[in-house]
């Protein structure tokens, strides 16, 4: 047990911790951004996978690891035109759409992979490349800080700065006023001339990028190649991390890194006898024990407030 | 005189079939404040909805400023210095009310929102036209009043010069009144031109420099304020030009059927809108509630059917007591309801008539002795009702949608009166519904009235509840302010000044209405 402890609290195991977020926190934001314009991305998931197989690619037949990353993000972006063309143009629902869009994406790789790869499982016989790893200067030779936070791939770095990008976006400029605006009263929005379609189709496009970048992230960072269903779940889990944030930038980066830490974790507790089944499980539970007591509390408060005006002499008393 | 805006011969039908204006002509002189009055139904908001570009009129033109105008969108109407405050606010509520001003028209610097030149923007807007606000505040948290002033504030950034205020006062209590009509004199000094929908006469009259009144989509006149009474103002609204007749029994009322008790309800809002309502209906009369619409009637209506629970008092029907029950406890208490709005509460649209028949006694073992329901029992009874309440129909299996108003309310008015109610509840029961299927549900009404009912009818309507009622009750702003032992004995303008609030009667407490 104290190997396990020390294990947890080494300058590895927070490196690590970084590294698996990196994926979550780009799908995190990414629903952030398009569920605060009011258009719920289930499609997370597929966006992330295609960007990852598109990475993976390209990257082999360009030789270059800049334009992998270039047709993952390209990708991402397509599978999200693709989700606003149907469901803000067709008025399909957002929700089976983004279901269908996830279900061609797992599919659509598999049969691309076979194509290209003649395999169906992974795309190891294709030599692509993978995104280089950046030393920071000055900040490597600081001891704990140096080891934590230099030497990883790119996107890592990407990562930590659409965080803010996003905030600022989201709460500093016209177009992120704009965007919560639609997102919470589309009519009022309407009603001053903004077009609700354009915000809501922008707002798609950069969960499309961001997507784009956590695939890429996958098949050219966190391992070297394509493998089928590779993104397991994270573009959910960015959901997730999203609405426990409570649909903040910070929160959501804060519920990343949670799910990241139990990501991590599970990683390493495997070498205990624990069965790992289970231990994959707990950060979920963990979830799903937070955001009941989240609910339990708001609907106590809605109920007291509803009671306070009901009886407005009680108030006083 | 200048004319500002022009509106001539607009035609307005709804794909419904409603026709909401018909020839209506309407002129605003530049730098006045113009009231829109009529009662619910009569057609001003549709006229203001053509104005501000969210309807298109089948006919008529609009000239404003002297040349023609084409109001495709609200866009045309904002860039053309039309701005509208809907009855509805439209509103960010998790946004500043600086940010809510600006929506649209964000002040920047750089690549960001200049939050600061936002909140300055939104002080000197509200200084300039004595709209006080914090502009930090968030909506969410304000009143109802300040929200009003956000919204004409956002008109105004937007360079309103012509404003129209959808029944403002509606949802303010009287102080905001006050503020409001203070702002409103405040822009017409500075050379806004104000149209005002309302149908509170008191409130025109302080308002107002002219009154257009508008009925049943019509025209009916245009006069100065300064020189109109309210009484002359209350007879162009009302009108008298479709006089029912009905014959209407004598009567021997019976027992108590429903027993109001001090019913109180507070909304959300936390504004009283029900305050300390009692009052009884007797078996086989029909007491009738004027009013102008609300005034509580409908929260009264919702509490009494089991739609809502009062906030204090007692409801007693057909001897039960029934407070704070839900509709299904009430309805087997024996309480039918035919309410105000069909397509909400009366009907599912997408079901056939039968379905729509027998929604309240599915499970009934008549039409369900065992585990599933007899379609033939079903069929037998829906061929029953359709004939013997003349609702016209290709089949009993047609969707209740594909039929008109008059007919959709026959739906109801044939499940709940063939379920032999001991107590009726009709809200504008009329509403929307041709001649001849309203002087139908009104001889049903009576009928059941007269087998031993008691009926309680609500209506806007004042030639409709004075027709039919026995006795008569007014509600104006949550209260019952005056009763009338035997309806045969009010005047149609006595009876408008309690329902606009000009007169009350003192009633003892408690014994309202009974």
């Amino acid at each position: 047990m104290s190997e396990m402890l020390q294990a947890i609290f080494s300058t590895s195991f927070a490196y690590s911790v970084l590294r698996v977020t990196t994926p979550l926190l780009f799908a995190a934001l990414g629903g952030l951004v398009s569920d605060l314009a009011g258009v719920i991305n289930i499609g997370l998931e597929g966006m992330m996978l295609a960007g990852a197989f598109a990475g993976v690619v390209v990257s082999a037949f360009t030789h270059s690891a800049f334009l992998g990353l270039v047709a993952a993000v390209a990708s991402g972006v397509l599978m999200a035109l693709i989700l606003g063309y149907f469901s803000l143009k067709l008025k399909t629902d957002i929700i089976l759409a983004g279901i269908a869009l996830n279900l061609f994406a797992s599919g659509g790789t598999v049969f691309l992979l076979y194509l290209v790869a003649h395999d169906k499982g992974v795309s190891t016989s294709l030599a692509s490349k993978v995104l280089p790893q950046v030393t920071i200067p000055i900040l490597d030779k600081i001891p704990v800080l140096g080891p934590i936070f230099s030497g990883h791939n790119v996107l890592v770095y990407v990562a930590m700065i659409a965080a803010v990008v996003v905030w600022y976006y989201l709460y500093r400029t016209p177009a992120g006023l704009r965007l919560r605006a639609v997102g919470e009263n589309p009519n009022a929005a309407d009603s001053v001339g903004i077009s609700v379609h354009r915000v809501q189709f922008t707002a798609l496009i950069i969960s499309g990028i961001l997507s784009g970048f956590g695939g890429a992230h996958l098949s050219m960072g966190y391992v070297s190649w394509f493998a089928r269903d590779m993104t397991a779940g994270r573009g959910f889990i960015g959901l997730a991390a999203e609405a426990l944030g409570g649909r903040t930038p910070v929160g959501t980066v804060l519920a990343s890194v949670f799910f990241g830490i139990a990501d991590a974790l599970s990683n390493y507790l495997q070498s205990l006898s624990i069965p790992s089944e289970f231990i994959q499980a707990v950060p979920y539970a963990l979830t799903v024990i937070a955001l009941a007591v989240y609910a339990r509390q708001q609907t106590r408060k809605r109920a007291r407030l509803a009671k306070l005006s009901q009886n407005p002499e009680k108030k006083a008393a | 005189m200048d004319v500002l805006l022009e509106m001539k011969g607009i035609e307005k039908i709804y794909p419904n079939g409603v026709v909401a204006n018909q020839g209506v002509d309407f002129s605003v002189a530049p730098g006045e404040i113009h009231a829109l009055v009529g009662e619910n139904g009569a057609g001003k908001t549709t006229l203001m909805k053509i104005l501000f570009g969210l309807e298109q009129p089948e006919g008529g033109t609009i000239t404003y400023k002297g040349k023609p105008l084409h109001i495709a969108s609200p866009h045309v109407a904002i860039a053309n210095g039309i701005g509208m405050v809907h009855q509805h606010f439209m509103l960010v509520p998790s946004l500043s009310i600086a940010e809510n001003v600006v929506l649209g028209l964000e002040p920047k610097r750089g690549l960001s929102f200049d939050w600061k030149t936002a909140v300055s923007q939104t002080e000197e807007l509200a200084a300039r036209y004595n709209l006080p606000v914090n502009p930090t505040a968030r909506v969410q948290d304000i009143p109802v009043g300040m929200r009003q002033k956000v919204e004409i504030l956002k008109a105004l950034m937007r360079g309103a010069e012509l404003l129209v205020l959808d029944e403002p006062t509606a949802v303010l209590t009287p102080q905001e009144t006050t503020e409001l009509f203070a702002a409103l004199k405040k822009l017409k000094s500075q050379g806004h031109t104000i149209i005002f929908i309302s149908h509170k006469l008191r409130e025109v009259k302080e308002i107002s420099d002219r009154v257009t009144v508008m009925r049943a989509g019509r025209l009916i006149g245009v006069t100065d304020t300064a020189t109109a009474t309210e009484r002359d103002i209350s007879r162009m609204m009302v009108g008298r030009d479709v006089v029912l007749h009905v014959d209407k029994p004598p009567t021997t009322p019976g027992d108590a059927v429903l027993r109001v008790e001090g019913v109180r309800y507070v909304a959300d809002t936390g504004k009283e809108v029900v305050k300390g309502v009692s009052f009884e209906v007797r078996a086989g009369e029909v007491l009738g509630i004027a009013g102008v619409e609300g005034n509580g009637q409908r929260e009264l209506v919702e509490i009494l059917t089991g739609l809502r629970k009062p906030s204090a008092g007692r409801v007693i029907a057909a001897g039960k007591n029934v407070t704070g029950k839900d509709c299904r406890a009430v309805r087997q208490a024996g309480v039918g309801h035919i309410p105000e709005d069909r397509m909400t509460h009366g009907v599912a649209g997408l079901g056939t008539i039968e379905e729509n028949l027998i929604a309240d006694r599915y499970d009934s073992k008549a039409l369900n002795p065992r585990f599933l329901l007899s379609l033939k029992s079903v069929s037998e009874l829906g061929k029953k009702l359709v004939k013997e309440f003349d609702i016209r129909t290709q089949s009993p299996k047609t969707p209740v949608k594909m039929l008109s108003g008059g007919n959709i309310q026959k739906v109801v008015v044939a499940r709940e009166f063939s379920a032999n109610p001991k107590l009726i509840v009709a809200n504008q029961p009329t509403r929307g519904v041709d001649v001849g299927a309203t002087e139908f549900i009104h001889k049903k009404l009576l009928e059941n009235c007269a087998e031993g009912a008691g009926v309680l009818l609500i209506s806007a309507d004042l030639n409709e509840v004075m027709s039919l009622s026995h006795r008569l009750a007014v509600m104006y702003g949550g209260e019952i302010v005056a009763v009338f032992p035997n309806a045969d004995e009010v005047t149609e303008e006595e009876l408008g000044l309690y329902m606009l609030g000009v007169k009350r009667m003192k009633l003892a407490a408690g014994s309202e209405a009974s």
